[in-house]
């Protein structure tokens, strides 16, 4: 039997001869939480204080347009068309070099993720080849491509492959280990552990390195613009920048961020979607 | 079917873990493995389950595979292993995905094996969603699926605190009643031992041999009646005296490691 204690004695009144003093709190702070409306306020205020500025004549529109004068540019932009001439060209640019870059760079990642051989000679390859500067290839891609699209896809194509084939390789290798040894104690053939515990294993490191492929992407179509393209955001601000058209300069500048917070939307919805399980 | 440790050795590089070790499993029985920590046993069973080539010996098969038995030896893993994007449905379904079986077949199966292991209410959850004992349970109810001769058992319980190992060693003992299904259970927790096992080998601290070979004398289902425990607290007290000295040994040198 259990010998039960009176469970009133456990109370503080219990004792009247001696005081109580509570235990001092000592684990606040160290929990930063973002405020919902902070940031978009202090967002707002800062473009407000940019416009006042700009309209007491504090600083020189042509060194600093408003806000008021780059959404004016903008707006003017996107009535004549111009803004999607030279966004269409970027896409696309943008969009062939990055499947490009990112099928190859898939492949190649698993191949030295799963394979010794591919894994001694890739690596040794990347580690040698990724830390140039892919824009630096521009010109000799020129040479050997011609000076239509096909050295500036090849420029993204090359810079998004090495990230890609980085961040698929790290992420076949993040792949627990316990796993493959459950699939292989239970005889699962190896095209289906690759298929069902390898591939959704690495897949968040796969979508981490699209968010670093996109953004290589990006500065890479903008890069090869400036240097050698007649449309394209890159070219488009390159040219405001020559003409001393500072509101279509940032116009520009305002686009190629809002292209890229799409970009990365567009990852966070697709993490969302494949990686419920997190 | 009888599984076979044939004078297994084995080291990593420099380090022997396991030095000629022998025994037997029969059908239907459950071998301890018991030792020290860093003694080898998970590395052995890993050989025993064909998931690691030893240096020298091998883990031998000897009569005929149960004709129903879609994967004799199955392991139960210590860290349940259970693929955290698959629900315990899926999780369950995964190792007869590629056995043939039709898809209402591998249905009627999972179903029964989540019944009998109490998870139907469950079947639709995320690992991620489940407590400790629940996901062992998953892995449990995997192993069963595949209707195993032998369960490789890989200290399932010592990643789960006590009260939900001792709810799932009741589940355990009623699984291996039948005799039905073997297992090699490897566990540093002699209590566990004790209580499930047919034999016990003592392995030494490493390079691991085995030291002593135990047999319990008494059925699995004598063991829970109340005159039967000071009988186990006994032989637990005297496993323990063979594997103190070795085991206060083995600390001090993972410790100098």
């Amino acid at each position: 039997m259990l010998d039960r204690a009176p469970s009133n004695r456990e109370a503080p009144s219990a004792d009247l001869n001696s005081e109580t003093r509570p235990v001092r709190f000592r684990g606040a702070g160290f929990m930063p939480k973002a405020g919902r409306y902070s940031g978009w306020v202090a967002l707002l205020l800062m473009i407000l204080i940019w416009q006042l500025a700009g309209s007491a004549g504090l600083v020189n529109s042509l060194f600093l347009p408003t806000p008021f004068a780059i959404a004016r540019a903008i707006w003017q932009l996107a009535i004549t068309g111009a803004l999607w001439h030279h966004l269409s060209y970027s896409i696309l640019r943008i969009g062939i070099g990055w499947v490009l870059g990112t099928i190859a760079g898939v492949v190649v990642g698993f191949a030295i993720g799963l394979s010794s051989l591919a894994r001694g000679v890739g690596i040794t390859f990347i580690s040698a080849l990724f830390p140039i500067p892919k824009i630096a290839l521009l010109p000799l891609l020129i040479l050997w491509l011609g000076i239509g699209e096909e050295p500036k896809i090849a420029t993204i194509a090359l810079g998004v492959f090495f990230s890609t084939a980085i961040s698929v390789y790290s992420g076949v290798d993040a792949v627990p280990r316990n796993l493959i040894r459950m699939a292989q104690s239970f005889n699962v053939p190896f095209h289906a552990i690759v298929s069902r515990v390898i591939w959704p294993g690495a897949l968040p490191s796969i979508l981490a390195g699209f968010r670093i492929s996109a953004s290589v992407a990006l500065l890479l179509v903008v890069s090869a613009e400036m240097i050698g393209a007649e449309f394209g955001i890159g070219a488009f601000v390159l040219q405001a920048g020559n003409l001393m058209q500072t509101d279509q300069l940032l116009a520009g500048v305002v686009i190629l961020s809002l292209f890229g917070l799409a970009v990365g939307k567009a990852i966070n919805w697709l993490e969302t979607r494949l990686l419920h399980w997190r | 079917m009888d599984l076979i440790a044939d004078r297994i050795s084995h080291r990593f590089g420099a380090l022997e873990v396991l030095d000629n070790v022998s025994f037997t499993v029969g059908p239907g029985e459950v071998v301890a493995i018991v030792g020290p920590s860093g003694c080898g046993k998970s590395t052995l069973l890993s050989i025993l389950g064909g998931l690691l080539r030893p240096s020298a010996g091998a883990a031998q098969l000897r009569g005929a595979q149960p004709a129903d038995s879609r994967n004799p030896l199955t392991f139960v893993f210590q860290d349940f292993a259970l693929l955290p994007w698959c629900t315990v449905n899926e999780n369950v379904d995964f190792p007869l995905l590629h056995t043939g079986l039709t898809d209402s077949n591998r249905c009627a199966i999972v179903d029964d094996v989540l019944h009998r292991t109490g998870l139907a209410d469950f079947r639709a959850m995320y690992p991620k969603q489940l407590s400790g004992g629940m996901r062992q349970r998953v892995g449990i109810a995997r192993a069963l699926a595949v209707r195993p001769a032998i369960l490789l058992m890989d200290e399932p319980l010592s990643a789960l605190d006590s009260q939900t190992r001792e709810l799932l060693m009741e589940d355990f003992i009623r699984l291996l009643a039948d005799g039905s299904v073997g297992a090699v259970y490897v566990t540093h927790n002699l209590e566990e031992a004790v209580r499930l096992a047919d034999r016990i080998v003592v392995l030494s601290r490493r390079p691991g041999r085995v030291r002593e070979v135990v047999n319990i004398p008494m059925t699995r289902g004598a063991r829970s009646d109340i005159g039967a425990r000071e009988k186990l607290l006994a032989l637990q007290t005297e496993l323990w005296s063979l594997i103190r000295e070795q085991a206060i040994d083995a600390e001090r040198e993972v410790q100098h490691a």
